[in-house]
Protein backbone atom coordinates (compact mmCIF):
# COMPACT_ATOMS: atom_id res chain seq x y z
CA UNK A 1 0.00 0.00 0.00
CA UNK A 2 1.25 3.50 -0.78
CA UNK A 3 -0.34 4.84 1.74
CA UNK A 4 1.93 5.34 4.98
CA UNK A 5 2.49 3.30 7.81
CA UNK A 6 0.57 4.59 11.39
CA UNK A 7 3.37 6.31 12.78
CA UNK A 8 4.73 4.81 16.54
CA UNK A 9 6.25 6.54 19.25
CA UNK A 10 9.75 5.91 19.34
CA UNK A 11 9.81 3.59 16.37
CA UNK A 12 13.00 3.33 14.73
CA UNK A 13 14.25 5.96 11.47
CA UNK A 14 17.31 4.79 9.94
CA UNK A 15 18.95 7.98 8.59
CA UNK A 16 22.11 9.85 7.69
CA UNK A 17 23.53 12.55 9.50
CA UNK A 18 25.97 14.47 7.19
CA UNK A 19 28.58 16.77 8.38
CA UNK A 20 28.87 20.10 6.15
CA UNK A 21 31.78 20.90 8.56
CA UNK A 22 33.74 17.74 7.32
CA UNK A 23 32.66 17.23 3.90
CA UNK A 24 35.77 18.12 1.66
CA UNK A 25 33.97 17.02 -1.61
CA UNK A 26 35.91 14.35 -2.88
CA UNK A 27 32.54 12.29 -4.40
CA UNK A 28 33.41 8.96 -3.07
CA UNK A 29 30.53 8.57 -1.48
CA UNK A 30 28.57 9.22 -4.78
CA UNK A 31 30.94 6.43 -6.27
CA UNK A 32 31.10 3.87 -3.65
CA UNK A 33 27.00 4.12 -3.65
CA UNK A 34 27.02 3.32 -7.30
CA UNK A 35 29.80 1.10 -7.11
CA UNK A 36 27.57 -1.29 -4.16
CA UNK A 37 24.35 -0.27 -5.77
CA UNK A 38 24.96 -1.48 -9.25
CA UNK A 39 25.23 -4.83 -7.48
CA UNK A 40 22.63 -4.37 -5.02
CA UNK A 41 18.53 -4.29 -4.05
CA UNK A 42 18.19 -1.57 -7.16
CA UNK A 43 20.57 -3.18 -9.89
CA UNK A 44 22.03 -2.75 -12.21
CA UNK A 45 21.91 0.96 -12.78
CA UNK A 46 22.23 2.33 -16.24
CA UNK A 47 26.13 4.08 -16.44
CA UNK A 48 25.17 5.26 -20.62
CA UNK A 49 28.76 6.56 -21.63
CA UNK A 50 30.63 6.62 -18.71
CA UNK A 51 33.98 7.70 -20.54
CA UNK A 52 32.53 9.36 -23.44
CA UNK A 53 31.25 13.43 -23.74
CA UNK A 54 27.85 12.97 -22.42
CA UNK A 55 28.08 10.77 -19.51
CA UNK A 56 24.55 9.77 -18.28
CA UNK A 57 23.16 8.06 -15.45
CA UNK A 58 21.05 7.00 -12.39
CA UNK A 59 23.09 8.06 -9.42
CA UNK A 60 21.37 8.13 -5.35
CA UNK A 61 24.31 10.82 -4.46
CA UNK A 62 24.63 14.20 -5.76
CA UNK A 63 27.71 16.13 -4.79
CA UNK A 64 27.20 20.19 -5.17
CA UNK A 65 28.94 22.56 -4.21
CA UNK A 66 27.81 25.85 -2.21
CA UNK A 67 28.82 29.29 -1.13
CA UNK A 68 26.92 30.69 2.08
CA UNK A 69 27.64 34.28 2.57
CA UNK A 70 27.97 34.71 5.90
CA UNK A 71 28.25 38.13 7.29
CA UNK A 72 31.68 39.19 8.39
CA UNK A 73 33.49 36.52 7.18
CA UNK A 74 32.89 36.56 3.45
CA UNK A 75 32.15 33.47 1.11
CA UNK A 76 32.43 30.11 2.61
CA UNK A 77 32.24 27.07 0.55
CA UNK A 78 30.00 24.18 1.57
CA UNK A 79 30.27 20.62 0.06
CA UNK A 80 26.83 19.30 0.17
CA UNK A 81 25.83 15.51 -0.52
CA UNK A 82 22.08 15.56 -1.86
CA UNK A 83 20.51 11.90 -1.12
CA UNK A 84 17.08 10.42 -0.25
CA UNK A 85 15.71 11.98 2.86
CA UNK A 86 13.84 8.62 4.51
CA UNK A 87 10.96 11.46 4.85
CA UNK A 88 8.42 10.51 7.65
CA UNK A 89 5.74 12.33 5.30
CA UNK A 90 7.43 11.27 1.90
CA UNK A 91 4.57 11.93 -1.00
CA UNK A 92 6.26 10.39 -3.36
CA UNK A 93 4.95 7.41 -1.93
CA UNK A 94 1.44 8.48 -1.11
CA UNK A 95 1.10 9.83 -5.03
CA UNK A 96 2.41 6.09 -6.39
CA UNK A 97 -0.46 4.79 -8.28
CA UNK A 98 0.62 0.95 -8.12
CA UNK A 99 2.18 0.08 -4.96
CA UNK A 100 5.47 -0.01 -5.85
CA UNK A 101 6.53 2.60 -3.58
CA UNK A 102 6.67 1.97 -0.22
CA UNK A 103 7.63 3.23 3.29
CA UNK A 104 8.44 0.80 5.83
CA UNK A 105 6.72 0.55 9.24
CA UNK A 106 9.98 -0.94 11.01
CA UNK A 107 12.61 1.19 10.42
CA UNK A 108 11.26 4.13 8.35
CA UNK A 109 13.33 3.16 4.74
CA UNK A 110 11.46 4.64 1.99
CA UNK A 111 12.07 1.99 -0.71
CA UNK A 112 10.68 1.04 -4.62
CA UNK A 113 9.43 -2.67 -5.74
CA UNK A 114 11.04 -2.36 -9.24
CA UNK A 115 8.56 -5.44 -10.14
CA UNK A 116 5.58 -3.48 -9.84
CA UNK A 117 6.84 -0.22 -11.03
CA UNK A 118 5.18 1.32 -14.23
CA UNK A 119 7.51 3.71 -14.50
CA UNK A 120 5.07 6.83 -14.67
CA UNK A 121 7.90 9.18 -12.83
CA UNK A 122 5.00 10.63 -10.66
CA UNK A 123 7.12 10.07 -7.38
CA UNK A 124 9.97 12.00 -8.82
CA UNK A 125 7.82 15.13 -9.60
CA UNK A 126 5.84 14.81 -5.79
CA UNK A 127 9.78 14.70 -4.58
CA UNK A 128 10.98 18.20 -3.62
CA UNK A 129 15.03 17.04 -2.84
CA UNK A 130 15.40 15.71 -6.17
CA UNK A 131 16.10 12.43 -4.52
CA UNK A 132 14.58 9.89 -7.10
CA UNK A 133 15.99 9.25 -10.61
CA UNK A 134 14.91 7.16 -13.62
CA UNK A 135 16.52 3.78 -15.30
CA UNK A 136 15.40 4.64 -18.49
CA UNK A 137 16.89 1.25 -19.72
CA UNK A 138 14.56 -0.67 -17.29
CA UNK A 139 11.43 1.84 -17.73
CA UNK A 140 11.25 2.24 -13.57
CA UNK A 141 12.32 4.29 -10.70
CA UNK A 142 15.40 3.89 -8.53
CA UNK A 143 16.49 5.18 -5.28
CA UNK A 144 18.35 5.51 -2.41
CA UNK A 145 17.74 2.16 -0.41
CA UNK A 146 19.72 3.24 2.48
CA UNK A 147 21.59 0.67 1.50
CA UNK A 148 19.12 -2.16 2.51
CA UNK A 149 21.45 -4.84 1.36
CA UNK A 150 24.17 -3.80 3.55
CA UNK A 151 22.99 -2.33 6.90
CA UNK A 152 20.89 -6.05 7.58
CA UNK A 153 23.58 -7.98 5.69
CA UNK A 154 24.84 -10.80 8.08
CA UNK A 155 27.10 -12.62 5.80
CA UNK A 156 29.15 -8.75 6.38
CA UNK A 157 31.09 -8.25 9.33
CA UNK A 158 29.31 -6.31 11.74
CA UNK A 159 31.40 -3.50 11.06
CA UNK A 160 31.09 -3.07 7.73
CA UNK A 161 26.57 -3.42 8.01
CA UNK A 162 26.21 0.95 6.69
CA UNK A 163 25.65 2.51 3.83
CA UNK A 164 28.44 2.39 1.23
CA UNK A 165 28.51 5.94 1.09
CA UNK A 166 29.16 5.91 5.04
CA UNK A 167 31.70 3.21 5.04
CA UNK A 168 33.47 5.03 2.06
CA UNK A 169 33.78 8.74 3.17
CA UNK A 170 37.70 9.67 3.79
CA UNK A 171 36.41 12.65 6.41
CA UNK A 172 34.07 10.87 8.65
CA UNK A 173 31.65 13.29 7.51
CA UNK A 174 28.32 10.92 7.06
CA UNK A 175 26.95 9.07 9.89
CA UNK A 176 24.39 6.09 10.08
CA UNK A 177 21.57 5.29 13.12
CA UNK A 178 18.70 5.40 14.49
CA UNK A 179 17.15 9.30 14.39
CA UNK A 180 13.88 7.94 16.66
CA UNK A 181 15.95 7.20 19.56
CA UNK A 182 17.16 10.32 21.11
CA UNK A 183 20.20 7.83 22.82
CA UNK A 184 21.53 7.28 19.95
CA UNK A 185 25.16 8.30 18.90
CA UNK A 186 23.81 10.35 15.73
CA UNK A 187 20.38 12.01 17.87
CA UNK A 188 23.54 12.95 20.19
CA UNK A 189 25.58 14.37 17.83
CA UNK A 190 22.83 16.06 15.87
CA UNK A 191 21.76 17.94 19.25
CA UNK A 192 25.34 18.60 20.17
CA UNK A 193 25.79 20.62 16.31
CA UNK A 194 22.26 22.22 15.81
CA UNK A 195 21.87 19.81 12.83
CA UNK A 196 18.99 20.92 11.04
CA UNK A 197 16.04 19.48 8.42
CA UNK A 198 16.47 20.28 4.93
CA UNK A 199 13.04 22.71 3.81
CA UNK A 200 10.83 21.58 6.88
CA UNK A 201 8.28 23.99 5.37
CA UNK A 202 7.18 21.97 2.93
CA UNK A 203 6.51 19.49 5.79
CA UNK A 204 8.01 16.13 4.38
CA UNK A 205 9.37 15.60 7.54
CA UNK A 206 13.11 13.88 6.47
CA UNK A 207 14.62 12.16 8.93
CA UNK A 208 17.91 12.55 7.56
CA UNK A 209 19.94 15.83 9.05
CA UNK A 210 22.16 17.91 7.94
CA UNK A 211 25.21 19.68 10.65
CA UNK A 212 25.98 23.26 9.67
CA UNK A 213 29.45 23.93 9.05
CA UNK A 214 30.92 25.60 12.14
CA UNK A 215 31.49 29.25 12.86
CA UNK A 216 34.97 30.26 11.78
CA UNK A 217 37.15 30.39 14.38
CA UNK A 218 40.34 31.80 12.66
CA UNK A 219 41.31 35.68 13.85
CA UNK A 220 42.29 37.67 10.53
CA UNK A 221 45.33 39.23 11.48
CA UNK A 222 45.60 42.81 12.06
CA UNK A 223 46.28 45.25 8.59
CA UNK A 224 50.02 46.84 9.63
CA UNK A 225 50.17 49.91 8.50
CA UNK A 226 52.89 50.57 5.69
CA UNK A 227 56.37 51.98 6.83
CA UNK A 228 57.61 55.09 5.72
CA UNK A 229 61.67 54.91 5.49
CA UNK A 230 61.62 58.34 3.85
CA UNK A 231 61.63 59.40 0.56
CA UNK A 232 64.71 58.60 -3.08
CA UNK A 233 65.06 55.63 -4.33
CA UNK A 234 67.10 53.97 -1.35
CA UNK A 235 63.88 54.17 0.53
CA UNK A 236 61.89 53.17 -2.44
CA UNK A 237 64.16 49.74 -2.19
CA UNK A 238 63.51 49.47 1.42
CA UNK A 239 60.39 50.13 0.83
CA UNK A 240 60.30 46.94 -1.71
CA UNK A 241 62.00 45.14 0.72
CA UNK A 242 59.65 45.45 3.62
CA UNK A 243 56.74 44.43 0.98
CA UNK A 244 58.80 41.28 0.10
CA UNK A 245 59.79 40.34 3.27
CA UNK A 246 55.84 40.72 4.62
CA UNK A 247 54.60 38.58 2.34
CA UNK B 1 8.69 20.61 -15.78
CA UNK B 2 9.08 18.97 -19.28
CA UNK B 3 5.89 19.12 -21.63
CA UNK B 4 5.71 15.72 -22.55
CA UNK B 5 3.57 14.78 -25.51
CA UNK B 6 2.47 12.29 -23.88
CA UNK B 7 0.67 13.97 -21.15
CA UNK B 8 -0.46 17.12 -23.38
CA UNK B 9 -2.64 14.55 -24.89
CA UNK B 10 -3.80 12.85 -22.18
CA UNK B 11 -5.74 16.43 -20.45
CA UNK B 12 -6.17 18.12 -23.46
CA UNK B 13 -8.34 14.72 -25.33
CA UNK B 14 -9.79 13.84 -21.80
CA UNK B 15 -10.90 17.12 -21.26
CA UNK B 16 -12.80 17.30 -24.97
CA UNK B 17 -14.19 13.58 -24.30
CA UNK B 18 -15.55 14.61 -20.53
CA UNK B 19 -16.68 18.15 -21.56
CA UNK B 20 -18.96 16.61 -24.43
CA UNK B 21 -20.11 13.60 -22.06
CA UNK B 22 -20.91 16.15 -19.09
CA UNK B 23 -22.91 18.26 -21.75
CA UNK B 24 -25.31 15.58 -23.15
CA UNK B 25 -25.84 14.57 -19.76
CA UNK B 26 -26.91 17.72 -18.36
CA UNK B 27 -28.96 18.48 -20.69
CA UNK B 28 -30.80 15.15 -21.63
CA UNK B 29 -31.21 15.68 -17.85
CA UNK B 30 -32.51 19.23 -18.38
CA UNK B 31 -34.84 17.57 -20.70
CA UNK B 32 -33.56 20.39 -23.19
CA UNK B 33 -31.57 17.85 -25.58
CA UNK B 34 -32.93 17.62 -29.09
CA UNK B 35 -35.01 14.17 -29.47
CA UNK B 36 -32.67 12.59 -32.10
CA UNK B 37 -32.11 8.85 -31.39
CA UNK B 38 -28.74 8.48 -33.08
CA UNK B 39 -27.76 11.95 -30.96
CA UNK B 40 -26.83 10.35 -27.66
CA UNK B 41 -25.11 6.92 -28.92
CA UNK B 42 -22.80 9.14 -31.33
CA UNK B 43 -22.25 11.66 -29.11
CA UNK B 44 -20.85 8.84 -26.16
CA UNK B 45 -19.49 7.16 -28.93
CA UNK B 46 -17.32 10.15 -29.83
CA UNK B 47 -16.90 11.25 -25.97
CA UNK B 48 -15.62 8.11 -25.07
CA UNK B 49 -13.24 8.01 -28.47
CA UNK B 50 -11.33 10.56 -27.37
CA UNK B 51 -11.40 9.81 -23.56
CA UNK B 52 -10.08 6.40 -24.74
CA UNK B 53 -7.50 8.27 -27.05
CA UNK B 54 -6.04 10.75 -24.25
CA UNK B 55 -6.00 7.33 -21.81
CA UNK B 56 -3.92 5.25 -24.37
CA UNK B 57 -1.66 8.45 -24.93
CA UNK B 58 -0.93 8.61 -21.45
CA UNK B 59 -0.11 4.64 -20.90
CA UNK B 60 3.06 5.88 -23.70
CA UNK B 61 4.36 7.74 -21.24
CA UNK B 62 4.67 5.19 -18.70
CA UNK B 63 8.33 3.16 -18.57
CA UNK B 64 6.33 0.09 -18.64
CA UNK B 65 3.11 0.29 -19.90
CA UNK B 66 2.31 -3.30 -19.80
CA UNK B 67 2.30 -3.06 -16.16
CA UNK B 68 -0.35 -0.21 -16.01
CA UNK B 69 -3.37 -2.28 -14.73
CA UNK B 70 -1.37 -2.03 -11.37
CA UNK B 71 -2.63 1.48 -11.34
CA UNK B 72 -6.04 1.03 -10.26
CA UNK B 73 -4.66 -0.44 -6.64
CA UNK B 74 -3.96 2.33 -4.65
CA UNK B 75 -7.21 4.70 -4.92
CA UNK B 76 -6.83 5.47 -1.14
CA UNK B 77 -3.91 7.32 -1.34
CA UNK B 78 -2.95 8.33 -5.65
CA UNK B 79 -4.63 10.89 -7.00
CA UNK B 80 -3.29 9.13 -10.90
CA UNK B 81 -4.75 5.88 -9.21
CA UNK B 82 -8.10 7.86 -8.78
CA UNK B 83 -8.23 9.06 -12.37
CA UNK B 84 -7.61 5.78 -13.77
CA UNK B 85 -10.37 4.20 -11.57
CA UNK B 86 -12.61 7.21 -12.08
CA UNK B 87 -12.21 6.92 -16.16
CA UNK B 88 -13.18 3.35 -15.98
CA UNK B 89 -16.16 3.47 -13.53
CA UNK B 90 -17.18 6.18 -16.55
CA UNK B 91 -17.75 4.19 -19.60
CA UNK B 92 -20.00 2.20 -17.44
CA UNK B 93 -22.79 4.98 -16.90
CA UNK B 94 -21.94 6.59 -20.14
CA UNK B 95 -22.74 2.97 -21.95
CA UNK B 96 -25.73 3.07 -20.22
CA UNK B 97 -27.05 6.74 -20.75
CA UNK B 98 -26.39 5.70 -24.53
CA UNK B 99 -28.41 3.07 -24.27
CA UNK B 100 -31.36 3.90 -22.43
CA UNK B 101 -31.68 7.22 -24.49
CA UNK B 102 -31.38 4.47 -27.41
CA UNK B 103 -33.85 1.93 -26.12
CA UNK B 104 -36.14 3.43 -23.65
CA UNK B 105 -36.44 7.17 -24.71
CA UNK B 106 -35.31 10.66 -24.05
CA UNK B 107 -38.09 11.10 -21.32
CA UNK B 108 -37.64 8.49 -18.86
CA UNK B 109 -36.58 9.40 -15.73
CA UNK B 110 -33.73 6.19 -16.03
CA UNK B 111 -32.11 7.87 -18.85
CA UNK B 112 -32.23 11.43 -17.50
CA UNK B 113 -30.69 10.33 -14.27
CA UNK B 114 -28.35 8.18 -16.27
CA UNK B 115 -27.45 11.39 -18.21
CA UNK B 116 -26.55 13.07 -14.75
CA UNK B 117 -24.51 10.14 -13.68
CA UNK B 118 -22.58 10.03 -17.16
CA UNK B 119 -21.95 13.69 -16.30
CA UNK B 120 -20.75 13.48 -13.06
CA UNK B 121 -18.38 10.49 -13.53
CA UNK B 122 -16.98 12.44 -16.40
CA UNK B 123 -16.43 15.97 -14.64
CA UNK B 124 -15.23 13.57 -11.39
CA UNK B 125 -12.42 12.21 -13.71
CA UNK B 126 -11.58 15.26 -15.21
CA UNK B 127 -10.99 16.65 -11.34
CA UNK B 128 -9.28 13.44 -10.10
CA UNK B 129 -6.73 14.69 -13.25
CA UNK B 130 -6.19 17.96 -12.13
CA UNK B 131 -5.82 17.00 -8.81
CA UNK B 132 -2.55 14.73 -9.73
CA UNK B 133 -1.14 18.07 -10.49
CA UNK B 134 -2.90 20.32 -8.11
CA UNK B 135 -1.68 17.75 -5.46
CA UNK B 136 2.21 17.80 -5.65
CA UNK B 137 3.95 20.58 -3.50
CA UNK B 138 7.13 20.95 -5.25
CA UNK B 139 5.56 22.81 -7.77
CA UNK B 140 4.09 25.97 -7.01
CA UNK B 141 2.68 26.66 -10.64
CA UNK B 142 0.42 23.42 -10.09
CA UNK B 143 0.17 23.44 -5.92
CA UNK B 144 -2.26 26.17 -5.58
CA UNK B 145 -6.65 26.93 -5.91
CA UNK B 146 -6.35 27.58 -9.17
CA UNK B 147 -5.48 24.05 -11.13
CA UNK B 148 -8.26 22.03 -9.91
CA UNK B 149 -11.59 24.39 -11.13
CA UNK B 150 -9.16 25.62 -14.36
CA UNK B 151 -8.96 21.66 -15.66
CA UNK B 152 -12.82 21.87 -14.97
CA UNK B 153 -13.31 24.76 -16.86
CA UNK B 154 -11.30 23.96 -19.80
CA UNK B 155 -12.99 20.50 -20.42
CA UNK B 156 -16.48 22.09 -20.12
CA UNK B 157 -14.94 24.80 -22.61
CA UNK B 158 -13.51 22.25 -24.95
CA UNK B 159 -16.89 19.87 -24.60
CA UNK B 160 -18.94 22.57 -24.84
CA UNK B 161 -17.47 23.89 -28.24
CA UNK B 162 -17.81 20.07 -29.54
CA UNK B 163 -21.57 19.97 -27.72
CA UNK B 164 -22.57 23.21 -30.00
CA UNK B 165 -20.99 21.70 -33.14
CA UNK B 166 -22.09 17.99 -32.55
CA UNK B 167 -25.96 20.16 -32.63
CA UNK B 168 -25.23 22.13 -34.88
CA UNK B 169 -25.08 19.73 -37.42
CA UNK B 170 -27.83 17.62 -35.89
CA UNK B 171 -29.86 21.00 -37.37
CA UNK B 172 -31.39 21.50 -34.08
CA UNK B 173 -32.31 24.77 -31.95
CA UNK B 174 -28.77 25.69 -31.17
CA UNK B 175 -29.33 29.28 -29.30
CA UNK B 176 -29.12 27.54 -25.85
CA UNK B 177 -26.12 25.52 -26.43
CA UNK B 178 -24.01 27.94 -28.20
CA UNK B 179 -24.72 30.29 -26.16
CA UNK B 180 -23.60 28.99 -22.76
CA UNK B 181 -20.44 27.59 -24.85
CA UNK B 182 -19.46 31.46 -25.16
CA UNK B 183 -20.24 32.22 -21.89
CA UNK B 184 -18.02 29.22 -20.66
CA UNK B 185 -15.43 30.51 -23.69
CA UNK B 186 -15.19 33.68 -21.97
CA UNK B 187 -14.81 32.55 -18.34
CA UNK B 188 -12.22 29.96 -19.43
CA UNK B 189 -10.14 32.76 -20.74
CA UNK B 190 -10.55 35.17 -17.84
CA UNK B 191 -9.30 31.69 -15.93
CA UNK B 192 -6.56 31.43 -17.63
CA UNK B 193 -6.21 35.04 -17.29
CA UNK B 194 -5.80 35.06 -14.01
CA UNK B 195 -3.43 32.29 -13.01
CA UNK B 196 -0.85 33.37 -15.52
CA UNK B 197 -1.33 36.73 -13.17
CA UNK B 198 -1.27 34.66 -9.84
CA UNK B 199 1.85 32.76 -11.02
CA UNK B 200 3.47 35.58 -12.77
CA UNK B 201 2.87 37.28 -8.95
CA UNK B 202 3.72 33.97 -6.62
CA UNK B 203 7.09 34.04 -4.58
CA UNK B 204 9.37 30.88 -4.93
CA UNK B 205 8.16 28.32 -2.55
CA UNK B 206 11.43 28.16 -0.43
CA UNK B 207 15.26 29.02 -0.67
CA UNK B 208 18.44 27.34 -2.06
CA UNK B 209 19.60 28.60 1.91
CA UNK B 210 16.70 26.57 3.13
CA UNK B 211 17.13 23.63 0.61
CA UNK B 212 20.71 23.28 1.60
CA UNK B 213 20.24 23.93 5.66
CA UNK B 214 22.60 26.88 5.36
CA UNK B 215 19.70 29.63 6.09
CA UNK B 216 21.82 30.60 9.62
CA UNK B 217 24.78 31.95 7.24
CA UNK B 218 22.60 34.15 4.81
CA UNK B 219 22.36 33.47 1.21
CA UNK B 220 23.48 30.85 -0.21
CA UNK B 221 24.60 30.71 -4.21
CA UNK B 222 25.79 27.63 -6.34
CA UNK B 223 29.24 26.89 -7.05
CA UNK B 224 30.54 23.90 -8.74
CA UNK B 225 27.66 21.83 -10.16
CA UNK B 226 27.94 17.83 -9.37
CA UNK B 227 28.26 16.76 -12.93
CA UNK B 228 29.04 18.80 -16.04
CA UNK B 229 25.77 17.14 -18.45
CA UNK B 230 22.00 16.93 -18.07
CA UNK B 231 20.58 14.77 -15.54
CA UNK B 232 16.97 12.94 -15.38
CA UNK B 233 16.40 15.78 -12.55
CA UNK B 234 17.42 18.34 -14.88
CA UNK B 235 15.81 17.13 -18.06
CA UNK B 236 12.40 16.01 -16.38
CA UNK B 237 12.37 19.31 -13.79
CA UNK B 238 14.64 21.75 -14.78
CA UNK B 239 13.25 22.40 -18.38
CA UNK B 240 13.13 26.43 -18.94
CA UNK B 241 11.36 27.90 -20.74
CA UNK B 242 12.60 31.89 -21.74
CA UNK B 243 10.06 34.65 -20.55
CA UNK B 244 9.55 35.78 -24.28
CA UNK B 245 8.52 32.62 -26.03
CA UNK B 246 6.25 32.28 -23.11
CA UNK B 247 4.64 35.75 -23.30
CA UNK B 248 4.35 35.02 -27.10
CA UNK B 249 2.72 31.43 -26.51
CA UNK B 250 0.58 33.15 -24.27
CA UNK B 251 -1.09 36.07 -26.60
CA UNK B 252 -1.34 33.08 -29.01
CA UNK B 253 -3.37 31.33 -26.50
CA UNK B 254 -5.67 33.73 -26.41
CA UNK B 255 -6.00 34.71 -29.65
CA UNK B 256 -6.71 31.24 -31.38
CA UNK B 257 -7.40 29.07 -28.15
CA UNK B 258 -10.50 31.91 -27.41
CA UNK B 259 -10.63 34.89 -29.06
CA UNK B 260 -11.33 33.22 -32.18
CA UNK B 261 -13.69 30.27 -31.04
CA UNK B 262 -16.12 33.12 -29.43
CA UNK B 263 -16.08 34.86 -32.65
CA UNK B 264 -17.18 32.14 -34.39
CA UNK B 265 -19.33 31.18 -32.25
CA UNK B 266 -21.10 34.38 -32.14
CA UNK B 267 -21.36 34.52 -36.16
CA UNK B 268 -23.05 30.96 -35.04
CA UNK B 269 -25.27 32.51 -33.35
CA UNK B 270 -26.17 34.47 -36.00
CA UNK B 271 -27.39 31.93 -37.97
CA UNK B 272 -24.07 31.88 -40.14
CA UNK B 273 -22.87 28.67 -41.47
CA UNK B 274 -23.49 27.19 -37.79
CA UNK B 275 -22.06 24.25 -39.14
CA UNK B 276 -19.12 25.23 -40.06
CA UNK B 277 -18.18 27.80 -37.69
CA UNK B 278 -18.94 25.65 -34.78
CA UNK B 279 -16.57 22.67 -36.42
CA UNK B 280 -13.65 25.13 -36.99
CA UNK B 281 -14.26 26.99 -33.20
CA UNK B 282 -13.77 23.10 -32.04
CA UNK B 283 -10.04 23.18 -33.99
CA UNK B 284 -9.32 26.08 -32.82
CA UNK B 285 -9.61 25.72 -29.43
CA UNK B 286 -7.84 22.19 -29.63
CA UNK B 287 -4.66 24.08 -31.40
CA UNK B 288 -4.84 26.83 -28.45
CA UNK B 289 -5.33 23.97 -25.73
CA UNK B 290 -2.77 22.12 -26.69
CA UNK B 291 -0.66 25.31 -26.15
CA UNK B 292 -2.02 26.42 -23.37
CA UNK B 293 -1.12 22.96 -21.56
CA UNK B 294 2.28 22.96 -22.90
CA UNK B 295 2.81 26.12 -20.87
CA UNK B 296 1.34 24.46 -17.90
CA UNK B 297 4.00 22.30 -18.54
CA UNK B 298 7.02 24.65 -19.56
CA UNK B 299 6.03 27.22 -17.39
CA UNK B 300 5.73 25.24 -14.29
CA UNK B 301 9.30 25.19 -11.79
CA UNK B 302 10.96 22.44 -9.37
CA UNK B 303 11.87 22.96 -6.20
CA UNK B 304 14.22 20.35 -6.62
CA UNK B 305 15.80 22.60 -9.99
CA UNK B 306 17.06 25.15 -6.98
CA UNK B 307 20.02 22.70 -5.79
CA UNK B 308 21.64 23.10 -9.79
CA UNK B 309 20.49 26.75 -9.44
CA UNK B 310 17.80 27.10 -11.52
CA UNK B 311 14.36 28.55 -11.02
CA UNK B 312 12.55 26.67 -8.48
Amino acid sequence: MTSLPQPLPGATKLGLVIDLDTCVGCHACAVNCKEWNTGGHHAPLPDHQPYGAEPDGVWFNRIHSYEAQAPGCGGRTVNFPRSCLHCEQPQCVTVCPTGASYKRAEDGIVLINTDICIGCKLCSWACPYGAREFDEDAGVMKKCTLCIDRIYNTSLPEAEREPACVATCPSRARHFGDLGDPDSAVSKLVAARGGVALMPELGYQPTNRYLPPRKAQIALPPAEAPTQAGTGVGAALLSLLDRVLSR
Amino acid sequence: MKPANSVLLLTTLTGFGYGLLAWLGIFAALGVLPHRAWLVPVGIAVSLGLASAGLIASTLHLGRPERAWRAFSQWRSSWLSREGVAAMLTYLPALAFAALWWGVGPNAASTRLMGLLAALAGLGTVYCTAMIYASLKPIRQWHNQHTAPDYMIFALFSGGLLFAAALAWTGAALSLAVSLALVITIIAAFAKNAYWRFIDQQTPLTTLASATGLAAFGPVTTLDQPHFTENYILREMGYQIARKHAAKLRRLVLLIGFAAPALLLLLALAGFAPGFATILAVILAAMGLFAERWLFFAEATHVAAMYYGRPG
